[in-house]
């Protein structure tokens, strides 16, 4: 069961990175930070505007390769990998 | 025959033909295929289904409108219904993939070991998608009486035959299938004129970027600044700034739709369809990028469209229109009701402004920002005909998958799982093919006579997922210590008190005169919109669930905690899972 516990807890600490990530990027920054970061630009966008129609998704997308990509390894670094792989 | 509506039936039709062929090809045999298309979709191949499931008439013909008008505020929109794929790749797809079967609430059930658990699920998710299947069917209604003349009764009937042949016949095999051609079918359809206005306004044909550009007439100002000059001239707020209430609402509006999203039956389900846990957590980022092509389009359309009708209507805001001159699109959308003027001031012109005594465009409906869109930007006949046939695949991939959730419910939860279990397979799928045919009957009638306003009906579904179904999902994965009586308490609660809330606003299941607000203020719960009150379900839901548990001092028994290891990881398989 140690094993399993440790995957666990490591599969926990990147959701919790990648969920910071997640509420940064949208609640932050697209809604809480939304009037501060309109004082800057980025072409044409106000920089708070951008992040809530733009830049939030685009960061969801990388968020969710990059949670699987690690996922895939951390599978295999505790022997956990589904068995047609073993 | 003029030859817009050649096109149009062309494009409808030849898709509808489409539809059927993969139909025919892609038949169900057996509970598995009809449940989840035998288990074996590539990940690629289910995003792209996904992103039809997903993305409905809503998204498709309203989402634009709404941000056109909305403006900054429309972002809850954009932020909610993609947000909510994280926290569906990290929180749930992978497990409820390695768990292995076919339904939502039966998980429910297994991991509760409650048959009162699976059938408040049940009733949660009939509710909800039912719901959400109105929306679709009078997508589909709107979409054929608008662009081929045809009666909205009618249109609804051939939207019900077509969805009818191909989930019955083909199950989630025929669906998924149908899904990934409709897909192709909508985000081309939505983003060639996205293209061309987005190159006519500013000479980039890359929308996402076209919004961020300097406009083509040369005046060499940013789009975004001179909408925002356009549109507080005649007095309405400023487009790049405008909230939707305050930023509390704003912030729980997001997190309803988010965590709404991560709740919905029909989207979960489509994760029951992949191979394996890899495959689950590759396929939600699939998803995402497919739904993101459409949903980073969406503003640029809103955006562009908004300017454009300013334009035409009312050049600048000491220049009006003449009625007398309106365009031709103007006229066809008059005759539709969706477009109304009244000359309140008797000088022949159009005035269009924020002020609601001077404004004689009584009616703007939002939807015209994307159906009228190709017309108003004088784009070909050929662009108009493909936004029709896109429409309608939005409305009906959508509309398939969700009676799909709901036949699924009732022939393998209620009538298998809880009244029935010695049934034989071939009587389930029966029964499941029977349940869906009763679906759209039903959906059709009430698209036919939609309860209340529509709108409204999807804050019910997102209510309800996000109140009920996301947290008993995430607390059976992540919360071994909850049982069964603290996590239906914990429905029960966050179910009630988002029902109250909304029904208080809006009337008992929409029933105008119904609501029962008393003199307390509208949005009384700290400014909070009914539509955005899922997030403070689900806060309920937890909390009571969480109280109970620790109250009754309750422990899942030692096979339900052997299971919930058992999904936490990727190997082995999900036979330990066996509940009751």
């Amino acid at each position: 069961m140690d094993k399993h516990q440790s995957y666990w807890k490591a599969n926990l600490r990147l959701m919790a990175l990648c969920l910071s990530i997640w509420f940064v990027v949208s609640f932050l920054f697209g809604i809480i930070l939304v009037e501060p970061l309109n004082n800057f630009h980025l072409g044409g966008y106000k920089l708070g505007f951008w992040f809530a129609q733009q830049g939030s998704i685009y960061t969801f997308v990388v968020l969710v390769f990059f949670y699987s990509y690690r996922m895939n390894k951390l599978d295999k670094e505790h022997g956990v990998q589904e068995d047609e792989e073993k | 025959m003029d030859e817009l509506k050649l096109y149009t039936y062309i494009a409808v039709f030849g898709t509808f033909g489409l539809y059927f062929a993969i139909a025919w090809w892609a038949r169900a045999g057996s509970t598995s295929e009809f449940y989840v298309a035998g288990g074996g979709v590539h990940p690629i191949l289910n995003g792209m289904a996904i992103g039809a499931d997903w993305m409905s008439a809503a998204s498709f013909i309203s989402m634009a409108g709404l941000i056109a008008f909305l403006g900054y505020g429309g972002s809850v929109f954009l932020m909610g219904w993609t947000g909510g794929y994280v926290l569906l790749a990290m929180l749930l797809a992978p497990y409820l993939r390695k768990y292995g079967k076919f339904t939502v609430p039966e998980f429910i059930g297994d991991r509760y070991y409650s048959n009162i658990a699976r059938v408040v699920a049940v009733v949660c998710l009939i509710i909800a998608s039912l719901t959400y299947v109105i929306g679709q069917m009078k997508g589909v209604g709107v979409a054929f009486s608008r662009f081929l003349e045809v009666d909205y009764g009618l249109g609804l009937g051939i939207g019900m035959f077509v969805v009818w042949v191909y989930a019955v016949l083909g199950g989630m095999k025929g669906i998924t299938y149908t899904q990934i051609a409709q897909y192709c079918v909508l985000i081309f359809a939505y983003t060639v004129p996205a293209v061309f206005i987005s190159l006519h306004l500013t000479g980039n044909p890359i929308p996402q970027l076209g919004l961020g550009s300097t406009l083509a007439d040369g005046s060499g100002m940013y789009l975004l600044d001179k909408l925002d000059l356009v549109v507080t001239d005649l007095g309405f707020k400023e487009y790049t700034t405008a909230k939707l209430g305050s930023t509390l609402n704003m912030f729980m509006y997001t997190l309803s739709l988010m965590i709404g999203t991560a709740g919905l039956p029909h989207v979960i389900m489509r994760f029951f369809t992949v191979p394996s846990v890899k495959g689950a957590r590759t396929s939600a980022g699939w998803a995402l990028i497919f739904i993101a092509a459409l949903y980073t389009v969406a503003p640029a359309v809103g955006a562009m469209a908004r300017l454009n009708l300013m334009n035409t209507i009312q050049p600048s805001a000491s220049e009006s229109l003449e009625y007398e001159q309106r365009p031709q699109w103007f006229k066809n959308w008059e005759t539709t009701g969706l477009l109304k003027f009244e000359d309140k001031n008797d000088d022949g012109k159009i005035t269009y402004v924020a002020d609601k005594e001077k404004n004689e465009m009584v009616k703007v409906d939002r939807d015209i920002m994307v159906l009228a869109n190709p017309e108003i930007a004088n784009l070909p006949n050929w662009v108009i005909a493909l936004v029709a046939a896109g429409g309608l695949a939005a409305a009906l991939s959508t509309a398939a998958g969700l009676l799909l959730a709901i036949a699924s419910s009732i022939s393998h939860d209620l009538l298998k799982g809880v009244f029935r279990p010695d049934i034989t397979e071939r009587t389930e799928l029966r029964a499941s093919r029977v349940a869906m045919t009763v679906s759209i009957l039903i959906a059709g009638y009430l698209g036919l006579n939609p309860p209340g306003f529509a709108a409204g009906t999807v804050a019910l579904a997102f209510g309800l997922a996000a109140s009920s179904i996301f947290p008993a999902l995430m607390m059976g994965i992540f919360a071994k210590s909850i049982g069964s009586k603290a996590a239906v308490a914990g429905m029960l609660a966050g179910i009630g008190f988002t029902l109250l809330y909304i029904f208080q606003h809006e009337g008992i299941m929409f029933i105008k005169g119904t609501a029962f607000l008393g003199d307390m203020a509208r949005n009384w719960f700290f400014g909070i919109d009914p539509k955005a009150f899922g997030a403070v379900g689900a806060i309920i839901n937890f909390g009571v669930a969480f109280a109970v548990s620790r109250i009754i001092n309750e422990r899942p028994p030692e096979k339900i905690q052997k299971m919930i290891e058992d999904i936490r990881i990727p190997s082995g398989s999900p036979e330990a899972a066996t509940g009751h």
